[in-house]
């Protein structure tokens, strides 16, 4: 179910200080693909998504998005060419009302300015029915848990399995292709986790997304991946399908640590 | 969930009348003797002894000094009650911490009569003067004085303390009978000039004492105006408010209109009723709020800290004053137009948005703090500039630029001596300036600031340019700002650097503040309350005795209200959740707001009952 | 291409190409008018230079050792208040605004007891020991007042958002100000006049120094001593770094996170007391408002060095207060700018705004913060 290359990450490193948080990292991601990037702790994977989005700079190697590279973009430039994130410790605008963070996540899809606002034109009052309605779209993706009374609520009162929702939602309302999913099910309950799963391939069966997600449980990464890729330590030390990646011995190793017989 | 609740039969009993917490007890006694010798040697008294609030009892002077031990002997005792806790029976404890902490307070001043009487310490400290000790003594000498201020700050503590005791009519009926004597006597001239707006002299004449201060009969009809009030007109206030905000949709846009149109007629009619000096001081006023709703949006709204915002006050001033000045500096070409105001104003706005992209640009992508002081260097530089040899062949130096023509309109001239014009003009661009930020606020644009507010990483990854976010942020304030200068300098009729210091910013900031940070109404009502009655950096307000102390005012203004009450007087609602995300949450929690998690699952437990 | 060279090439916004401009033409500002300085210097005459300004007179070499030095006496008070900005910014990662008042408590108190000390007729007798004393108690004002700031201002607003701390201390700028023009008056106020003897010049290697600008530099390096040995020799001073790297894990490591935070402010203020005094021997004259210009120019000096970085803020004060000095005559005088003196202000307003946009981190790099580094 492969289409068209998206995304292609070329010799990608990057060093904090002289520590390599990455290193020559190589990854690509197909049209309509879900893959996920697993490791363990440190491993370099929420820098792996903070240097797509834009918000750190590598210090070698090339992102192509679409022949296009990313370099030396910012993040709402990245985002203005199709790649849209969450974060791992969800980072909603808390004060905003439901709605209003769907609808600023819009931001650079639309395009009113200072004279559309002042004089409430046509385009203007069109442009923000445009936004509202694609906002509550949005939402009802997740069914009735964001919407009705709770959208003029503010982020700050859901619950946190619905504040990882909205943040999907936030993400999906910035029109994306390429939706990054840093540990979408981290603090769910297993019901929830179940739930969201289902979701996760809707997102691409039904919206037409392609995704890249972190994850930590192992249920959810092989119920939803095509593929799957290892870090450790910044590197590369395994990539394919669950079943391959789940076997390989040193996977094993690099999240078990070493057999004892065989440290020397 | 506050200290007023009615007394009921499950609280605890009151406690003793020596179960005290004795060291807070004695602190806040120290604290008073410490504020009220402050006060004494700032000044106040003496300085403030000219203005009367009741002729020929009491003097602002006197009050300057008596609040301290009512407020600390309040204070001492006054404990948060929060949600499910129980609090004890107010009684005798209250009344003995109260009289303590007065007692001390008193002994204090005492001390400094003494002091004053014995030493010579008029070389640093300049108000160590026999005035002080007179105005202290009543003339009456140092035993009567001591005595009296043992007894009246005991009494007074003692009166605060009682305030927790008595039920919550009387406290009612006392405090509407001080404010409303207050309000009155601080209002004095506006009032007075009212009346003689609408052919009610008599009352003027009945209420207030010929050189000031209220009359004794008037004090007395005011209280009693006042305590009638508060027993009996509040509630109707309280339930057309409540009515009023229960109104919906269509009925609610009419009742808005209706508002929105008594507003506009009042600003109209108003002045039209008021005299010279009033309508001076509205000018003054419409001034200030036209500056802080500009600065409204930079820190209100977009959550930059500008502090070099007279910078743009300034590009006004002096823009309108070189174009339109018959007397501007020697080095402008001849073939220079000396055009008029509204030409004056285009350009203004031209220049003013564009010094808002040159400063704003290097700045913006700095840090908060660095920001701030970064603008603050600018907002010096550009009156350094103004100020210099350097440019003064085309501003003029320091004699800066005269002879600035007024607004001509055709059929009237509005200029500095007809104040009622200026306020006017000032009105129109006020209503300008808050459509603007109406506007904005909720617009595209206004979601963008709110996020970068909020959030600026996570607002940049999500396809915000913040960069530009924020300049227009900037450069709208400028615009704002600079309109203001450039009414400014058709009032005054002269431009200066002196007029342009960093004093304007610091002020306009503690406006914003204390009114409430990205709230329009609050915004006018900190301008109204802080430049009307205290006064601009260097325009006299109501209470123009308080020149001297309004900076020493300001500056404690804005510490009380960062540290109580970062919101402000009237707060925007999301501002005031982002400053108390504790408190509200919880709040929102007892309401039963907090949504849980799958409700189905977690049964019975999910639904918390709203308390 | 290699990843720079693609970084650059990218598409770039109109601010970032404005801020390129301005760097740019910022840095041809400064070079060219140093290089028709020196042109100058050379020949008088010289046809380039003389057409840009043909008043300049040039310096001589005894005006020019004069503006080192003095611009280095400045500098040193300067680097001292920079002090307190940088080491509270390290540990509590805020601008104290209010810090500039406590200079000039320092320098306050100095005049009110150097007063009471002329009176009394000690200044004249024994005036080291006069000095000495009146450090002392502008020392001692100086730290109550920053501690008591912590405490009552500060401390309450710890974890709030980071402008309201800030805006804060602008409130308590404003107030110690205004406390000051209540009490003591809206005057300026003059120190007693200084020994004859410590106003001569006297030569020392190359230099004709004043005996006053001595005294301010050789108190200065005092001081930087004391404060380099307390931070870096001491228990105290190490508790004051692990607070800076990391409250919370300080805490756990049994640090009094409090009793740290609080040494901090007063070793800052002892600082800015010193300052103020050395205030008082260069300029004799004092007034309310004497701290705030210092202060923020102290606060430049301190990003000009680093912020957070010790040895940066005293470099960086050294530095400002020779560029103040210098710049006026050396870059703007060139170019036929008028009236320099006065723009000394803006001169260090420039370097700040100059340093910021160049290499925001400093000269001397940033420590950083566990939150910058995230």
């Amino acid at each position: 179910m492969s289409g068209e290359r998206l995304l292609t990450i070329k010799n990608l490193s990057v060093t904090f200080g002289g520590l390599h948080a990455l290193k020559d990292l190589n990854f690509h991601v197909d049209e309509g693909e879900i893959v996920s990037v697993i490791g363990p702790n440190g491993a370099g994977k929420t820098t792996f998504f903070n240097m797509i989005s834009g918000m750190v700079t590598p210090t070698a190697g090339d992102i192509i998005f679409r022949g296009e590279s990313l370099l030396g973009l910012d993040p709402n430039q990245v985002t203005a060419r199709g790649i849209a994130r969450t974060f791992q410790n969800v980072r909603l605008f808390a004060n905003m009302t439901i709605l209003e963070n769907v609808m600023v996540a819009q931001h650079c899809r639309t395009k009113q300015g200072l004279w559309g606002s002042l004089f409430n034109t046509a385009s203007f009052k069109k442009e923000e029915e445009e936004i509202r309605e694609w906002g509550e779209h949005v939402l009802g993706f997740f069914g009735s848990r964001l919407i009705g009374y709770r959208l003029e609520q503010p982020a700050s009162v859901l619950s946190y399995a619905n504040r990882r929702r909205l943040e999907i939602a936030r993400s999906m309302a910035t029109k994306p292709t390429v939706i990054l999913l840093d540990e979408p099910v981290a603090g769910m309950n297993p019901k929830e986790t179940e739930e969201l799963t289902g979701l996760i391939g809707k997102l691409r069966s039904e919206w037409g997304f392609t995704i890249v997600m972190i994850e930590h449980d192992m249920k959810v990464v092989r119920d939803v991946s095509d593929r799957v890729v290892v870090l450790d330590h910044g590197e590369t030390i395994a990539q394919g399908s669950y079943e391959e990646v789940s076997t390989n011995p040193e996977v094993i190793e690099a999240y078990l640590g070493r057999p004892a017989e065989e440290a020397s | 969930m506050s200290a007023t609740m009615e007394p009921t039969s499950d609280l605890l009993g009151a406690r003793g009348p020596l179960d005290q917490d004795w060291r807070k007890v004695i602190n806040y006694g120290l604290l008073t003797a410490l504020v009220l010798m402050f006060i004494s040697l700032a000044n106040m008294p003496v300085g403030l002894d000219s203005r009367k609030i009741i002729e020929p009892l009491l003097s602002m002077g006197y009050i300057s000094l008596l609040w301290v031990p009512a407020a600390l002997g309040y204070a001492v005792t006054s404990e948060k009650v929060l949600e499910g806790m129980v609090a004890h029976k107010k009684g005798a404890r209250e009344l003995v911490a109260g009289l303590i902490v007065g007692l001390i307070g008193g002994g204090g001043l005492g001390l400094l009569i003494v002091l004053i009487d014995n030493f010579d310490l008029r070389d640093p400290l300049v108000n160590w003067s026999p005035q002080l000790l007179a105005l202290l003594t009543f003339d009456e000498g140092i035993g009567y004085g001591v005595g009296f201020w043992l007894m009246a700050g005991a009494a007074l503590g003692l009166f605060g303390g009682a305030a927790h005791v008595v039920s919550a009519t009387v406290r009612k009926v006392v405090a509407a009978a001080i404010l409303w004597i207050l309000a009155f006597s601080v209002f004095e001239t506006v009032i007075s000039d009212i009346s003689e707006g609408i052919q009610l002299e008599w009352l003027a004449d009945e209420l207030y004492y010929v050189r000031g201060g209220l009359s004794q009969q008037g004090a007395v009809g005011v209280a009693v105006v006042g305590i009638l009030f508060a027993l009996f007109g509040r509630e109707h206030v309280r339930e057309a408010k409540q009515s009023f905000q229960s109104l919906e949709g269509e009925k609610r846009t009419r009742a808005n209109a209706i508002m929105l149109g008594s507003c506009v007629v009042a600003t109209i009619v108003l002045p039209m009723v008021l005299g010279r000096i009033t309508n001076e001081l509205l000018a003054n006023v419409g001034l200030f709020v036209l500056l802080a709703l500009g600065l409204n949006i930079v820190v209100g709204l977009a959550g930059i800290l500008d502090l070099g915002y007279v910078a743009f006050f300034a590009v006004g001033g002096y823009t309108t004053a070189i174009l339109t000045s018959s007397n501007r500096g020697e080095s402008w070409p001849d073939w220079m137009p000396h055009t008029h105001w509204f030409v004056a104003l285009i350009v203004v706005v031209v220049f003013a948005a564009l010094s808002g992209l040159f400063i704003g640009a290097p700045v913006i992508r700095m840090r908060g703090d660095y920001l701030a002081i970064v603008t603050l260097g600018f907002g010096e530089i550009i009156r350094l500039l103004f100020l210099s040899d350097w440019l003064g062949g085309f501003t003029g130096g320091a004699q800066g630029v005269t002879n600035i023509p007024g607004v001509d309109l055709g059929f009237v001239e509005v200029k500095g001596t007809d104040p009622r014009a200026i306020f006017y003009l000032v009105a129109v661009f006020c209503a300008f300036a808050i459509y603007v930020s109406w506007r904005l606020e909720k617009s595209r644009i206004g979601r963008a600031w709110m996020a970068i507010r909020e959030d600026e990483s996570v607002a940049e990854a999500m396809g915000i340019n913040t960069v530009n976010a924020k300049l227009l942020a900037f450069v709208v304030g400028a615009v704002l700002a600079a309109f203001s200068g450039a009414i400014f300098a058709a009032k005054v009729g002269s431009v200066f650097p002196t007029s342009f210091i960093i004093l304007v910013s610091i002020v306009i900031l503690v406006v914003v503040i204390v009114g409430g940070m990205g709230n329009i109404y609050g915004v006018i009502a900190g301008a109204a309350v802080l430049i009307g009655v205290l006064g601009g950096p260097k325009q006299p307000g109501l209470l123009a005795e308080f020149s001297e102390f309004k900076l020493l005012i300001y500056g404690a203004l804005l510490i009380w209200m960062m540290l109580k009450r970062p919101e402000g007087l009237v707060p925007n609602v999301r501002r005031s959740r982002e400053l108390h995300q504790e408190e509200f949450l919880q709040d929102a929690w007892l309401k039963g707001h907090v949504d849980t998690d799958d409700q189905d699952e977690l049964g019975d437990e999910g639904g918390v009952a709203p308390a | 291409m290699t990843t720079a060279m693609r970084h650059k090439a990218a598409q770039k916004t109109g601010v970032d190409q404005f801020l390129t401009f301005l760097r740019v033409v910022l840095s041809f500002f400064i070079i060219t008018g140093l290089v028709m300085f020196v042109l100058q210097q050379i020949n008088p005459d010289n046809p380039i230079a003389a057409r840009i300004n043909p008043d300049a007179t040039g310096l001589t070499a005894d005006q020019f050792e004069g503006l080192v030095i003095s611009g280095l006496s400045q500098g040193a008070m300067y680097g001292l208040i920079a002090l307190g900005y940088s080491m509270v910014y390290g540990v509590l990662g805020f601008i104290n605004f209010a810090h500039g008042e406590v200079f000039m408590v320092g320098a306050m108190t100095g005049m009110i007891v150097s007063n009471k000390l002329d009176e009394a007729g000690a200044w004249e007798s024994n005036f080291l020991l006069s000095l000495l004393f009146i450090i002392v108690v502008a020392i001692v004002c100086s730290t109550a007042t920053a501690v008591i700031m912590e405490r009552v201002a500060y401390r309450p607003l710890r974890g709030a958002p980071r402008l309201i701390p800030l805006i804060t201390s602008i409130g308590v700028s404003f107030l110690i100000q205004n406390i000051s023009v209540v009490l003591l008056g809206p005057g300026a106020k003059s120190y007693p006049t200084l020994p004859d003897w410590l106003a001569d010049k006297r030569s020392i290697l190359f230099f004709e120094i004043e005996g006053t600008k001595i005294m301010v530099l050789v108190v200065a390096a005092i001081s930087m001593a004391g404060l380099w040995f307390l931070v870096e020799r001491t228990k105290t001073g190490k508790a004051m770094r692990a607070v800076a790297e990391d409250k919370e894990i300080a805490s756990l490591m049994g640090i009094d996170v409090n009793k740290t935070i609080v040494t901090t402010f007063a070793v800052g203020g002892a600082m800015a007391g010193v300052a103020g005094i050395l205030w008082g021997i260069l300029f004799r004259s004092v007034i309310h408002t004497t701290g705030f210009l210092p202060g923020i120019k102290a606060f430049s000096a301190a990003v000009v060095g680093g912020i957070g970085n010790l040895g940066g803020a005293m470099a960086g004060g050294l530095s400002l207060g020779s560029a103040e000095s210098l710049a006026p005559l050396m870059v703007l005088e060139p170019w036929g700018i008028g009236g320099v003196s006065q723009l000394k202000d803006a001169v260090a307003f420039l370097v700040l705004i100059f340093v910021l946009l160049v290499r925001p981190t400093g000269l001397f790099g940033e420590r950083l913060s566990s939150e910058d580094r995230a």
